[in-house]
């Protein structure tokens, strides 16, 4: 087994990734990538290993993968023999993906407000702000009513890549101004998510949450 | 965002980009103590400046282009640049950060990086350790020829001292602060104990709670890729940054009682008193007292 990670420290997609690693357990090299400033994720050299020049990227063997949500789903489904990660319960399993693709899409625009703030993006601050607040209601609702049901996780009774893959850039938020204010329940899950077992904060996390 | 009217603070020379953001035939518009600015680069090693008022060239700005940084001012009498020779030694390895945006007063960003006592609860594992805190008694003082803020004698337990470490160790820095908006700190090399890297901060007040932070540094290192220390330098700086931008009032408070200090917060006080004697008002809380 040769795992190679593709990685930016600061970057919550790549966080991602390695959370759920250390999660399982695997061990992995890393290959450092200046996005900033050098912006070597638009490199020839790296668009030959992902063209659409983003990271991460995940090298096992000889397979290449890119997305953060693929790979999480690729490790998950290799790597976790118990199936907690990644539930094959057809129910469980739409409802993963159904927030997994949330994470990709719509809670991005918290990691553009991010980027805005910390790294100077030139883009619309102030829709990429709304949009992450749109998000987060969403979130925020969706983990009210997981409370009521007596559970903390995103789906099922315990946390799997949907938890995993939304808590970056929630957690990030404040980088890029959005504070949590006003998502009680997002706090708590957050708060539950620390706990876990091989949790490990990157820069920009507070400690308190 | 009006210009200040201080008269202190324009009289500065004050980074105002670096060269990856300013493309050769091209600009950049950002903003200098409230003044909006445009840097321009007609061929790659020249570089100009201008007030831009609503969309207008006005008048030209000084430029110099030093430490990896491009450096301007907005006063008719700056204080010179610093000298810093590390930057000159042809072994070093120069390596820019590019700039990273924190909404706080520039006092804040100076007064962090002179802190060590944050080092174990801010930056666990790397510049510090939660069973080694001790910041030990080292020397402070406002050196009047230079006019600058020297702390010499430090040393820290670092478990990662730099990317460059393999191990825990003693670490020994100095800090140099050079003008409200500048510091350096010298701390020894890895695996050659007559010499220092040289790492510095330049901070661009956009506002009074808004700015840019340069982070230039000039190693010692030939092991490690340029990617890799750059990421050990930002890993380190965005844990600051999430401290800086909640801490409260984000202006920088002067009045003695405004905070309390312990013994390991001399660098601070001597900082703050410096600026009070200066007579310094952007960025201020207390705007009386300037």
């Amino acid at each position: 087994m040769a795992l190679k990670l593709y990685d930016y420290s600061l970057s919550g997609s790549c966080y991602k990734v390695r959370l759920l690693l250390a999660f399982l357990k695997l061990d992995y090299a890393r290959e450092q990538v200046d996005f900033y400033p050098g912006r070597a994720h638009k490199s020839l050299d790296f668009l030959e290993l992902n063209p659409l020049g983003q990271i991460p990227v995940l090298e096992d063997g000889d397979l290449r993968l890119r997305d953060a949500q693929a790979i999480l789903c690729y490790l998950a489904d290799k790597y976790d023999k118990s199936g907690q990660w990644l539930p094959r319960d057809p129910d469980l399993f739409g409802t993963v993906m159904m927030w997994l693709m949330f994470a990709g899409g719509e809670i991005m625009a918290a990691s553009a407000a991010r980027l805005h703030d910390s790294l100077g993006y030139d883009l619309d601050i102030a829709a990429a702000r709304q949009k992450a607040h749109a998000a987060f209601r969403i979130l925020d609702d969706h983990l009210t009513l997981r409370a009521i049901e007596s559970t903390r996780w995103i789906a099922g009774d315990h946390p799997t890549i949907a938890d995993v893959a939304c808590f970056p850039y929630v957690a990030l938020s404040g980088d890029g101004g959005i504070g949590h204010e006003d998502y009680p329940a997002l706090r708590n899950w957050m708060r539950a998510f620390r706990r876990l077992p091989r949790f490990h904060a990157m820069s920009g996390i507070p400690e308190f949450v | 965002m009006a210009i200040t009217t201080d008269p202190v603070a324009i009289n500065h020379w004050i980074a105002c980009g670096w060269p990856g953001k300013v493309p050769v035939g091209g600009y950049w518009d950002t903003v200098l103590l409230g003044q909006n600015i445009r840097v321009s680069r007609p061929q790659p090693d020249i570089y100009e400046a201008a007030i831009l008022t609503a969309g207008a060239l006005g008048r030209r700005l000084p430029v110099q282009s030093r430490f990896c940084c491009i450096f301007t001012t907005l006063g008719q009498d700056p204080r010179p640049l610093p000298q810093i020779d590390e930057f000159d030694e042809p072994d070093r390895r120069l390596i820019n950060c590019g700039s990273v945006g924190v909404n706080t007063s520039p006092y804040r960003m100076i007064e962090n990086f002179l802190d060590m006592a944050h080092f174990p609860f801010v930056h666990t594992n790397i510049l510090g350790a939660e069973k080694k805190t001790e910041v030990v008694s080292h020397k402070i003082e406002h050196r009047k020829d230079v006019d600058e803020i020297w702390a010499t004698d430090c040393r820290f337990f670092q478990p990662a001292a730099s990317k460059a470490a393999t191990g825990g160790q003693m670490t020994d820095y100095t800090y140099r602060v050079m003008s409200p908006f500048s510091i350096m700190l010298y701390k020894n090399v890895h695996n050659d104990p007559g010499r220092n890297d040289a790492i510095c901060m330049f901070v661009q007040p956009k506002g009074e709670a808004q700015c840019l932070a340069y982070m230039p540094m000039a190693l010692v290192d030939d092991v490690n890729t340029t990617a890799a220390i750059i990421d050990f330098q930002q890993t380190i700086f965005l844990q600051d940054r999430v401290i800086l931008e909640n801490q409260r009032p984000a202006l920088m408070p002067l009045a003695p009682a405004a905070e309390i200090p312990t013994k390991a917060d001399v660098g601070s006080v001597t900082f703050r008193r410096w600026l009070k004697q200066m007579g310094i008002s952007f960025g201020i809380y207390e705007k009386a007292a300037a």
